[in-house]
């Protein structure tokens, strides 16, 4: 699936975007954030205070308890600062 | 249909509006509302920007349809700007026609607070001395605005 970062996240993961296959007990968005968080500095940096960070799947907001089954694109992103 | 635009160049916002309730017979009011990027007691030189290019036209587009299921809009505008904007230059513009102008303040200021806390826009500002000073950081009171409007925790996260 693509990963795309956003913001701040992307400054701190040092990528805006990259296909990564998580392991398949990964299934929740949640989970990927957890399994992402192992995965180097940049990663463990972005996610620290992971309850602030906000997750699309495929260009529609969800809660991290979201299922990832059949996402093409997630997205993780900083709370919007728009308007 | 709303008509939603993410751009980098400024808008008109006098000719949008006016584009509302032009060539019209039904349209008995017309609201917008501009944001603009303010100097912040001059320590402000500029912001810049930030969309998530692929969500940022979808989720105002699913912003002003839920305006339009609410009320009885004759019509929705909404313009959002990307990049560097300076002080006294709009960053956001909504507009909505409607019979009667009740209707069209609730809508337009729904519009405003959904956009500022769903539609995936950053702010990050550049300070006078030509130092970036960082992200903006989103305002609980946004959020407090938003929730007014009820069924506004779509966005929020766990």
């Amino acid at each position: 699936m693509k990963l795309v970062y956003v913001a701040w996240v992307r400054e701190r993961v040092g990528k805006s975007e990259e296909e990564l296959d998580p392991p398949p007990e990964v299934s929740t968005v949640g989970e990927l954030i957890a399994w992402l968080k192992g995965r180097g500095e940049g990663y463990a940096y972005a996610f620290e205070k992971a309850a602030t960070v906000r997750a699309a799947l495929d260009r529609v907001h969800v809660r991290h308890s979201a299922a990832i089954a059949g996402a093409k694109e997630i997205a993780f992103f900083p709370p919007m600062t728009g308007g | 249909m709303a008509t939603i635009r993410v751009q980098r160049e400024a808008f008109d916002a006098g000719l949008e509006a006016a584009g509302l309730a032009h060539g019209r017979r039904d349209v008995g009011a017309v609201v917008s509302f501009v944001g603009y990027c303010r100097d912040e007691g001059g320590r402000l030189a500029a912001l810049e920007l930030e969309h998530y290019p692929g969500m940022a036209e979808a989720e105002m587009a699913r912003v002003a349809s839920e305006a339009e299921a609410r009320w009885p809009l004759l019509g929705v505008t909404a313009i959002h700007r990307t990049g560097r904007i300076e002080p006294g230059e709009p960053i956001v513009l909504v507009a909505v026609a409607s019979a009667h102008r009740g209707e069209a303040f609730a809508a337009a200021e729904m519009l405003m607070d959904y956009l500022k806390t769903r539609a995936p826009f950053w702010k990050r500002a550049i300070g006078t001395d030509g130092a970036v000073e960082g992200w903006v950081e989103a305002k609980g009171m946004d959020d407090a605005s938003a929730a007014r409007w009820g069924a506004a925790e779509r966005s929020k996260p766990l």
